[in-house]
């Protein structure tokens, strides 16, 4: 099982983006399940959302304590809470920001998970260009798609459309597209 | 169909198809996507001949619910914690006047202190109202319950509740198959009412009856669930047989083949205790499971067989009265009553107001109880630090205020002023 946990804030699509995942693996043919953190939502607020990924059955009801994938939709949040909490130690870490890990202040973190593990994407700046507002959600689950190969990107995109429709949903296909291709370039950079 | 779906949605949809008539509910979180939903459906009509009544409160939704099933209409209304307490008087009238009304509970603790989140407390709180009460593990049960609420409902004309955990499984998003139309046509005919308010040929309906016959009013209406009692797993045998899936009944077993501890729970819990049941089985302890799927009625022979054979059980208890313990723990204390070699009946209280029930503590509690059993409830990861601060600081000065804000305090940074 793939357990996937979202950080980031009250308006910034964090429950959509678990959604759309759990639909992209569905798709697929996998199970899976996704959730918030049902707290009081405001915008702004720090929001939690998780999705879980198997090949059989999911019955696991509880939060996501261990997480194989964390993606981080805003880099303010390291300063508020404790973001890493059970992250696993062949897990992967994905940060929506355009500073590099080190310049987070993460470098010690990153350098706990396998090489590779790790990726820094600007998906706000990716969402503002295609979309025109910096939501980062659908962006940062293409470079995840790209990062550790569990969803195909065209899932991703089918995921998408099912979520949005038109143009909104052609603007964000085209971000996740654009940090897929990021990440995967990179991937084979290193 | 086959969709990864919310929760919410998809029991919305399992309503649609069962040609509800009336709508009726006011909107209350966790519950509030289903009648959304529906409300939606109704305006686009993809559900036909329903009539989506608003209203101003839970007390009117009830309300206008039992005029409308007593007129004969296939009557469909949902609700959440302190909207089901505020339905209350409705809520018995409806089964005292015999109206199989269908309500989804999105069950929520129930304040004060306020609370939106999820336990089983308003659920129990109406438990003795006669209405049939049946729990949901997943999001395909919720929609398979539902299908198979309007038939229950309607063959002893008596109300049913199906609980579905608010948020755990109303907010999930998870894979699910909604039947078709035609599939549950074939399920669920028609309503033919036994009573119907009528001006043409008029009765009435909830008159008075006084000690004459009242208690022979309320033996009929236990009749009522006991017919039930029988009726339930025929329904869900035959629901098997056109879905080829095994939802509702009165409870399932898990491992218990053999098993020394037996654990009994109701609701989406039971998916998580599976997981711990098979990990810890792994390790060669002796451990199995009955999810309890209809409350009301309480299914007590069948709960003795499950049960018999094992050496304790555990019943883990998602509300509980206080003063006295977990409602569902004192109904299988009941069902076990006067049996030769009954199990040892423990207590866990877990998941009040949204707490998680993690497998990590439900895997610590079950060891517990074989090396350490104990006697009345064992709250589960209770905070015994600022319980333990908390009892000290009421006993040292009368003016020690509000228990809930002082816990808030204890559980931040912030200090009590003490």
């Amino acid at each position: 099982m793939l357990q996937i946990r979202i950080h980031g804030r009250g308006g910034q699509g964090v429950v959509t983006a678990a959604e759309m995942l759990s639909v992209a693996a569905f798709l697929e043919g996998k199970h899976a399940q996704a959730f918030p953190s049902f707290g009081s939502e405001r915008t702004g607020a720090p929001v939690v959302s998780f999705c879980r990924i198997d090949d059989k059955e999911i019955r696991l009801r509880e939060p996501i304590m261990e997480p194989d994938v964390l993606i981080i939709q805003d880099p303010t949040l390291f300063k508020v809470i404790d973001v890493f909490q059970g992250i696993k130690r062949d897990g992967y870490l994905l940060v929506n920001s355009n500073k590099t890990l080190a310049e987070l202040g993460l470098a010690q973190v990153a350098a706990k998970l396998p090489t590779g593990h790790t990726r820094v994407v600007a998906a706000s700046e990716i969402a503002l260009k295609h979309i025109g507002r910096p939501l980062p959600n659908a962006v940062l689950l293409g470079a995840f798609a790209a990062l550790s190969g569990a969803v195909r990107l065209v899932s991703v995109a089918a995921a998408i459309r099912e979520a949005f429709s038109g143009k909104i949903a052609e603007a964000n296909v085209a971000a996740a597209t654009e940090a897929f291709e990021a990440v995967s370039a990179a991937s084979v950079a290193a | 169909m086959l969709k990864q779906v919310e929760g919410s949605i998809s029991t919305a949809e399992a309503i649609g198809l069962c040609r509800p008539e009336v709508i009726c509910a006011y909107p209350i979180t966790p519950q509030t996507h289903i009648v959304e939903g529906l409300g939606r459906m109704v305006r686009t009509g993809e559900v036909k001949n329903c009539e989506f009544i608003n209203v101003e409160s839970e007390f009117g939704a009830l309300s206008a619910c039992i005029g409308s099933s007593a007129a004969g209409a296939r009557t469909y209304t949902a609700t959440s914690s302190q909207g089901l307490l505020f339905m209350a008087e409705a809520v018995y009238n409806a089964s005292g006047m015999g109206l199989p009304i269908v309500m989804t509970l999105g069950t929520r603790a129930i304040g004060a202190p306020i609370n939106i989140w999820n336990d089983h407390s308003d659920a129990m709180s109406m438990r003795d109202a006669g209405w049939l009460q049946m729990f949901a593990e997943t999001n395909q049960e919720s929609v398979d319950l539902h299908i198979q609420a309007f038939r229950l409902a309607e063959a002893v004309s008596m109300p049913i509740m199906v609980c579905v955990d608010g948020f755990i499984l109303t907010h999930a998003v998870e894979r699910v198959d909604v039947p078709t139309q035609a599939e549950v046509d074939a399920f669920l005919p028609p309503y033919d009412p036994v009573q119907v308010v009528d001006p043409k040929e008029p009765i009435s309906i909830g008159a008075m009856v006084g000690p004459d016959a009242f208690t022979e009013v309320k033996y009929l209406q236990n009749y009522k669930l006991d017919l039930a009692l029988k009726l339930i797993p025929e329904l869900a045998r035959e629901f098997k047989k056109k879905f080829d899936r095994d939802s509702g009944g009165l409870l399932r077993t898990y491992r218990t083949e053999d098993a020394d501890m037996v654990v009994v729970a109701m609701g989406s819990v039971n998916g998580t205790i599976k997981d711990v049941i098979d990990e810890m089985r792994a390790d060669g302890f002796s451990i199995g499971l009955v999810t309890l799927v209809s409350y009301r009625p309480f299914p007590a022979e069948e709960l003795r067989k499950a049960l018999s054979g094992c050496k304790q059980t555990v019943v883990v208890d998602r509300s509980f009265a206080i003063g006295m313990g977990g409602q569902l723990a004192a109904d299988v204390d009941h069902a076990l009553r006067n049996v030769d070699r009954a199990p040892q009946a423990l207590s866990v209280i877990a998941g009040l107001g949204g707490r998680p029930v993690s497998r990590a503590s439900l895997r610590g509690i079950f060891r517990k109880a074989k090396t350490e059993p104990w006697e009345g409830m064992h709250f589960l990861d209770l905070n015994q630090k600022i319980v333990a601060t908390e009892v000290e600081h009421m006993s040292s000065k009368r003016r020690s205020g509000p228990i809930a804000e002082n816990l808030l305090r204890r559980v931040s940074v912030a200090p009590v002023a003490e």
